[in-house]
């Protein structure tokens, strides 16, 4: 076999292997997001029940939050940036990190400073690799995360709020995540946390419009205290499991994408291969004839 | 008098959803019992049991804390962690 003919066998092969492990990861990424999907349909129920009740509170008693209450002058905006624990996701990192750089330019153009908070290890080598400085990361658990994360996140950024920029915390909080819209889209969202704009509307208080005059137990003030917190945990969970949903649509993809290309490059060594093996034919049938014919006119 | 229509959601699931005709949990200020026609009402719920009276054996699981709505006979109990089992299989609905 000729030289040529055995390199471009050899890369087709090598090729062929590596189609093999991306179209493993393809395979495994499309059963997890079908799971990652169900676990963002199963917690709609929580968090539209919290919801509702903070829209109720928040449109019967005139109670002033903390977590509601907009900061006079703003110095200090904190940034959770959720993103993922591997690559091999086509450029789901690279997006949410890049829309967060436009809020960083928006953030440091409206005087404030930028803080950020990171999940992923995707975000925490983006920033370790630029040497900036980053507040606080949280990773490991990109794919699935749990609500215990989700419940750590947001009492340290509530946290953070509630100190506001004199003791070193911050005067807003927003996220930036990917919402899952389907199989094919991904969204990067940018949405304010802190402070909370739970009230949709405002219209005026009637039974009629929806929401009963409730009673409170022990009082309007005191629900709020409990309702806001957990109204935040379920929006950062609701976060990280879209983010996780996305990250393995996105995986899927980029995984198809790639099994598509080995093979097209496998036809392609396979023809160069044919080609090589058909041209060492023809030269070897032209070097017969043409030593025989040698030979004949040689007698 | 018509049934409460219950619904016990955790963080991560719908735990359990169904008609009752009482429900008691633990509020701040004490233990709270819900029986249909109650008046709309949020509560804040600390960590305990909630029991749920279905005509049969009544089910108790524990949570973490949260809360709960009352509003025309529908009851939501909302908590971040239930404890669901010793929860027989919720009924139809």
């Amino acid at each position: 076999m000729g030289a040529q003919q055995r390199e471009y066998r050899q890369r087709s092969r090598s090729v062929q292997s590596t189609k093999k492990i991306t179209r493993a990861m393809e395979l495994i990424a499309a059963s997890r997001v079908v799971k990652a999907r169900q676990r963002v349909a199963e917690t709609t129920p929580y968090a539209r029940a919290i919801t509702r009740a903070a829209s109720a509170v928040a449109t019967h008693a005139d109670v002033d939050h903390p977590l509601t209450t907009k900061r006079e002058q703003p110095r200090r905006a904190g940034v959770l940036v959720v993103t993922s624990d591997r690559g091999l996701a086509g450029a789901y990192a690279a997006n949410v990190l890049k829309r967060s750089e436009q809020l960083r330019e928006l953030v440091e153009e409206s005087g404030m400073e930028f803080v950020p908070f990171l999940t992923g290890r995707k975000a925490e080598s983006y920033y370790s690799f630029r040497n900036r400085p980053f507040e606080d990361s949280w990773s490991g658990f990109s794919d699935s995360p749990t609500f215990d994360v989700a419940q750590e996140i947001s009492e340290r950024l509530i946290g953070e709020f509630t100190k506001g920029t004199d003791e070193g915390g911050v005067d807003e909080i927003h996220l930036v995540y990917t919402r899952f819209v389907n199989m094919v889209t991904q969204e990067v969202q940018v949405t304010r946390l802190l402070p909370l704009e739970v009230v949709e509307d405002a219209a005026p208080r009637t039974p009629e419009n929806g929401f009963p005059l409730y009673e409170f137990e022990p009082d309007a003030a005191e629900v709020l205290d409990a309702l806001l917190p957990r109204y935040i945990t379920s929006r950062i969970w609701n976060a990280l499991l879209q983010s996780a949903a996305s990250e393995l649509a996105a995986r899927q993809r980029a995984m198809k994408s790639a099994t598509d290309n080995a093979e097209e490059l496998i036809k392609t060594y396979t023809r160069l291969a044919n080609q090589a093996r058909q041209a060492e034919i023809t030269q070897e049938i032209s070097e017969i004839v043409g030593g025989a014919s040698a030979l004949a006119d040689a007698k | 008098m018509s049934a409460l229509q219950v619904e016990l959601v955790a963080a991560d699931r719908k735990v359990w959803e169904g008609e009752a005709t009482m429900v008691s949990a633990r509020s701040i200020d004490g233990d709270l019992g819900i029986l249909p026609g109650h008046t709309p009402v949020l509560a804040v719920l600390v960590e305990g049991d909630v029991t749920i009276y279905t005509g049969g054996t009544p089910q108790a699981v524990t949570i973490d804390g949260g809360f709960l709505s009352v509003d025309e006979d529908k009851v939501v109990v909302v908590a971040d962690r239930v404890d669901a089992g010793s929860l027989s299989a919720p009924a139809a609905g």
